[in-house]
């Protein structure tokens, strides 16, 4: 059952070192709930999460996290200003549709936010478009395009952007290749962006 | 999703078992009415811990009643949640002391509008004073304070249960350590009244009726049964009910005219029928009345209803079930998440309409069994980086 530190998915990894210990988490699109999980069980977090699909939400309830079914895009109203120490919008945001009040929301209900999406502009999406001359797919967007959950394709450069334009503080940030760290260039290199962002 | 239990057994079923009844001196009634004494119905399932921790409440719908599980001495039919209570089941039996009662109005045991009046010698009729959701929940707490438990570890039901399941938490929060609210709504729409409203005139038209006094003579069967189909018809759904009958016609050519032509027809005249032989319409009168005027929210703005709430929450809606749409459910969540409460939430791929509270039960005890057994064994998780 236990998994080795390096067994753990290196978003997760980052996102964990992170979050403070005894934080309030909302995990936003937490799918079957293994990065909540990991941050109750080793950052005594507490929280819970909210999910769309209904069979990533069993595997939720399986693990015994509290889980709210629905569209993470309306529900969030409900929430107090400053609820959560953390609002974790992880491989979602390029899934939802309107991506500005949610986000704005997110920054709200959320002390921080942590945000983690695909980079858009890896080498390798750019070298399948100019050479391949078709909608790439890799590593950090392996879907098809007929078959694609992504309504969003932004790069790094993209976020930075809107984050600059909307008074987004980005207090940290990590870029991933397909296992480590990206230094150099992350918006070609990095396959997938991560920032702690505040408002 | 096993279905199999901790210990590895195969789910069964908890055996024979019998109704056991509590009489008390009297409760003072929500209109502020006395009555009683008043005798409640009820069934316990599994052992009792030696913490006195493990006991959950099953809160039964409009027409249940306190045999939830098991079967009783000569009979076929189990108790109408045999598939979710008993060993290795959503609420096991080897882990859990289950109770279940017969709601304060009814007639399965319970005191209700055909008990016998102790003033007149004869059954209370239209005497009986109208009942509420809280009177029956108080009806339940002074059960559980007899049967010596301080608080439930959970309790949970499916419509009317699930609106019992409501006014624990809003009335008694320190008894409660979770509730499990399914299929069920925080009130009645107008058009959820209008249904209620439409079987109760059908029973009070039954000229058998006779405001009431009838239990000297012949019930209001036709309007009952007229009632009942009234009721099942919102507890199935379109896809449900296509499934089951089709527009498949019954074999037989009859000369009369207006017969039960369609399967669906003979389906529902069998029902009412049925129905009139266990249940008494002056308690589906009174219960229905009941279940219009919960307010589940006690008046409150959802940002106070539940204020003082510490329980955690597990909320069950059901896809087709379009007499408790999943909107209303999503209410209950909406005002625990307000109130800071610890709270899951899922809608149920099911085509079974309403009933599917009865019938969804591999996804159902799924949700109970972890859920229950959270809050049982109360864990943090700690150290380890496992998933």
């Amino acid at each position: 059952m236990a998994t080795p530190y390096n067994d753990i998915r290196p978003d997760h990894r980052i996102i964990l070192e992170w979050v403070t210990t005894n934080a309030s988490v909302l995990d936003l699109g937490c799918g079957s709930g293994d990065l909540l999980y990991l941050l109750i069980k080793n950052k005594k977090a507490h929280g819970h999460g909210i999910e769309i699909n209904v069979e990533e939400v069993y595997k939720c309830v399986a693990k015994g996290l509290n889980i709210l079914h629905g569209n993470l895009e309306n529900g969030l109203e409900d929430y107090k200003d400053k609820s959560f120490d953390y609002v974790v919008l992880n491989q979602s945001l390029q899934q939802i549709l309107r991506v500005g009040p949610v986000l704005q929301d997110a920054l709200r209900v959320g002390k921080k936010v942590i945000v983690g999406f695909p980079n858009f502009a890896y080498y390798r999406s750019r070298l399948q478009i100019l050479f391949g001359g078709k909608t790439p797919v890799n590593t950090a967007l392996p879907y098809q395009w007929y078959e694609t959950p992504n309504l969003h394709f932004l790069s790094i450069l993209d976020f930075v952007a809107y984050c600059s334009k909307k008074k987004i503080t980005i207090e940290r940030k990590v870029f991933l290749g397909k296992e480590q760290q990206v230094q150099l260039f992350p918006n070609v290199f990095a396959q997938t962006g991560i920032f702690l962002v505040s408002q | 999703m096993t279905t199999k239990s901790a210990t590895g057994q195969s789910p069964e079923r908890v055996g024979i078992v019998q109704t056991k009844y509590f009489t008390f001196d009297e409760l003072v009634l929500e209109n502020g009415e006395k009555l009683g004494p008043i005798t409640i119905a009820y069934e316990t399932y599994g052992q009792l811990d030696s913490k006195r921790a493990n006991a959950v409440l099953i809160l039964h719908a409009l027409s249940g009643d306190a045999h939830a599980a098991g079967l009783h001495q000569g009979e076929k039919t189990p108790g109408w949640w045999d598939s979710m209570i008993g060993p290795g089941k959503a609420f096991d039996t080897n882990e859990y002391f289950v109770i279940c009662s017969n709601v304060l109005g009814g007639c399965k045991g319970s005191t209700g509008p055909s008990s016998i009046n102790p003033r007149s010698g004869k059954p209370y009729a239209l005497e009986f004073p109208l009942i509420t959701i809280n009177d029956m929940v108080n009806c339940q707490k002074r059960l559980i304070d007899h049967l010596g438990i301080e608080q439930l570890l959970s309790v949970a039901g499916g419509s009317m249960g699930g609106m019992q399941a409501l006014s624990w938490l809003v009335n008694h929060p320190k008894s409660i350590r979770s509730a499990i609210p399914i299929a069920t709504t925080p009130k009645h729409s107008p058009q959820q009244i209008a249904f209620n409203e439409a079987s109760r005139l059908a029973i009070m038209a039954d000229p058998n009726w006779n405001l009431g006094k009838y239990y000297e003579g012949n019930p209001p069967a036709k309007g009952l049964a007229v009632a009942r189909t009234i009721g099942h018809i919102t507890y199935m759904s379109d896809v449900s009910m296509a499934e089951k009958f089709g527009r498949q016609k019954k074999g037989s050519s009859q000369n009369e005219k207006f017969t039960a032509d369609f399967e669906v027809e003979g389906y529902l005249r069998y029902r009412g029928d049925n129905f009139v032989k266990r249940f008494d319409a002056n308690s589906y009168l009174y219960i229905t009345k009941a279940i219009d005027h919960f307010d589940g929210f006690a008046g409150k703005p959802v940002q106070e209803a539940f204020q003082h709430v510490q329980a955690k929450v597990m909320v069950i809606a059901f896809k087709s079930d379009w007499l408790y749409p999943a909107y209303q459910s999503q209410e209950i969540v909406r005002a625990c998440k307000i109130a800071g409460l610890q709270t899951s939430y899922c809608e149920v791929d099911s085509t079974y309409g309403h009933d599917a509270f009865l019938l969804e039960i591999k996804e159902e005890s799924h949700l109970i069994r972890h859920f229950l057994k959270k809050i049982y064994y109360d864990y943090e998780v700690t150290d380890g980086y496992s998933i």
